[in-house]
């Protein structure tokens, strides 16, 4: 069994009468790819942060490379890297000085041409940090999160307001360092993100896990429930809905009615004789295998981006 | 880093270069007259608003990284609070430097100023007083949350500074009661520490006294500034903070205390100013000697008269 890299148990954090994290347990394997999926202000950035020795929990126990981020800072320090939510530079530092920069701070370092050269910013080296691009921006904190070759790295949203294009380029580097077998912590609200990258998934959401597991085992889940989500000329019963052949759940969600059904076939039969009998009209109709999102929705009756 | 973020920023060179080098011709052009005698005499305080104007670079740079969450990625790093305020300090030691060995320079070499003085005493000062200010700009920093309120507090601890230390209106021209609550400032020992070292060519151990006080000054606010420091740009400032910014008075409330009931600055500055005077009749003299014909050499029409 691949030992712990990182140990999280009970943590709580509240930041005067707002309970931001409530009680969160996990654990990290090394060479795992561990995400932290939630919407904005679930607590998973507070979790990080905490986990980073950025800021102190206020109950629970936490244990990261052997270390307790709040008395042995220093020292995790050296074994950690990190990709902040938002990371800021000062705007007139060249990128090679910025990575020069950062590896003097640590005993161990790698060679900062070497990781020009991975994260395809040797073009870049001698640009203003305020010339770069979003995304070259999010890759030179990726690489000078691993300035010190860490045991551990923390990705804070890594992709938080790129485009479509530059978020698969991150998605890409990523994916190598998982194949590099670096441990990883990943927050992230995107469910692609999570089911692409990582190899378990913590669902975070008002400060607690509320599932746990690797993708495919969340999904496992609802596995047996295809989602129909349809829209109605008329309003129409939740109980009425859920009584249908085929249905096994129905909720409404932003004006739209969410059936999860194992025979998808016989619900949408049913579906549309029940409207012909009372004189309803279907407006629209989609089908979906289930997702994290599914599972969030299942678990807290909210998209995750509500 | 530091440095080099200086060099490429264009505020730093108006503020750090062209002004320092716009009020050292001012002074010694226009207030001197270029005369070197009063050159020599005005150099000190030159230096001191050299020296003292390190708060506002510090304080500034300081506030900014933390607003722009650049301080938040360096926390992440082994580096401490103190790593980041002493490499700030030597930063703005070595780039303050540059510009006062300049001033030095015009005074000899192109307002013909004879002597710098004890040049050990001067560069001693200048060094001490440039950490202990910038130190004092790392406490700004401490307590304030935005560039707003950096600057409105710069200018309020700026005026008193640099209008009652003498390094703008000659000291001796306040009155009494102003020159009493001088004493409690830490930059008119400054700029008297420098204008005797130079005038009158003091050494550093005639200094102690000034010399030692802004020492204690830089440790203690050093300190405070490394208790108080904030990583993040929303972390409260800590209640005790106004009472260590308050300690900070400490070393030069007790050297003010002393120096009223002794009066030596009051006593030195004056003396200073007779003696620039005594010179300056001196030389006028000597002017209308030459000027006047000799009333010892018998008038050449009345001898031949007599003959």
């Amino acid at each position: 069994m691949t030992p712990s890299v990182l140990q999280v148990e009970n943590l709580t954090k509240r930041y005067g009468e707002v309970e931001a994290v409530r009680g969160i347990s996990f654990q990290v394997a090394e060479g795992e790819v561990f995400g932290l999926l939630g919407p904005n202000g679930a607590g998973k950035t507070s979790t990080v942060e905490i986990l980073e020795g950025l800021r102190d929990a206020d109950g629970g126990s936490v244990s990261v490379c052997g270390y307790d981020p709040k008395t042995q800072s220093g020292e995790l320090k050296h074994q950690i890297g990190a990709a902040l939510q938002a990371t800021a530079l000062p705007e007139k530092l060249k990128v090679i000085e910025a990575l020069h920069l950062f590896a003097g701070f640590y005993k161990r370092r790698r060679n900062p041409e070497d990781l020009l050269k991975r994260f395809g910013l040797v073009e870049k080296r001698t640009a203003f940090y305020g010339q770069l691009s979003g995304g070259q921006k999010q890759r030179l904190a990726l690489a000078i999160a691993l300035i010190n070759d860490p045991k551990v790295v923390f990705l804070d949203e890594p992709t938080a307001g790129l485009d479509p294009q530059v978020r698969r380029e991150i998605y890409d580097i990523i994916e190598e360092l998982r194949r590099d077998k670096k441990t990883i912590v990943l927050t992230t609200h995107y469910i692609e993100e999570a089911e692409r990258l990582c190899d378990r998934v913590a669902i975070v959401d008002h400060g607690q896990i509320i599932a746990q597991g690797t993708p495919r085992e969340l999904k496992q889940a609802s596995a047996d429930k295809t989602r129909i989500e349809v829209r109605l000329a008329r309003e129409e019963s939740e109980e009425n809905l859920r009584a249908l052949e085929g249905v096994s759940d129905c909720r409404t969600l932003n004006g739209s009615y969410v059936l999860h059904c194992q025979r998808p076939p016989q619900a949408i039969v049913s579906l549309v004789k029940h409207l012909e009998a009372e004189s309803n009209e279907l407006v629209s109709l989609e089908i979906s295998t289930p997702s994290l999102e599914d599972v969030f929705i299942e678990l807290t009756g909210r998209r995750l981006r509500d | 880093m530091r440095v080099r973020l200086a060099l490429r920023n264009k505020m730093f060179f108006f503020f750090s270069v062209v002004m320092p080098l716009g009020f050292f011709f001012l002074y010694a052009a226009v207030f001197a007259k270029g005369i070197p005698r009063a050159v020599a005499s005005l150099l000190g305080p030159v230096l001191a608003l050299n020296v003292m104007g390190s708060f506002w670079g510090l304080s500034a740079t300081l506030v900014t990284f933390r607003e722009q969450g650049i301080l938040r990625r360096f926390h992440v790093t082994p580096a401490t609070a103190t790593d980041m305020l002493v490499s700030s300090i030597l930063a703005n030691y070595v780039l303050t430097l540059p510009t006062v060995i300049t001033e030095l320079l015009l005074a000899r070499f192109v307002f013909h100023v004879p002597s710098l003085g004890n040049l050990g005493s001067v560069l001693l000062l200048v060094s001490i007083g440039t950490i202990s200010f910038g130190s004092l700009g790392l406490v700004i920093a401490s307590v304030t949350n935005t560039m707003q309120e950096t600057q409105v507090l710069n200018q309020l601890l700026w005026l008193p500074l640099i209008f009652l230390s003498g390094a703008t209106i000659p000291f001796t021209y306040l009155s009494s009661l102003v020159q009493q609550i001088a004493l409690f400032l830490p930059a008119t020992y400054l700029v008297s520490g420098l204008k005797r070292a130079i005038v009158d060519n003091y050494g550093p151990t005639k200094l102690l006294l000034i010399l030692g006080s802004l020492t204690a000054w830089f440790l203690l606010t050093l300190f405070l500034s490394s208790q108080l420091f904030r990583w993040e740009p929303e972390a409260r400032i800590a209640r005790k903070a106004k009472l260590y910014v308050a300690a900070t008075a400490i070393p030069f409330l007790l050297l003010g205390i002393w120096e009223n009931k002794y009066g030596r600055v009051i006593a030195q500055e004056k003396v200073a100013v007779e003696r620039l005077d005594e010179a300056d009749r001196a030389e006028r003299r000597a002017r209308q000697k030459d000027q006047k014909p000799d009333a010892s050499a018998p008038n050449q029409d009345d001898s031949d008269q007599k003959r």
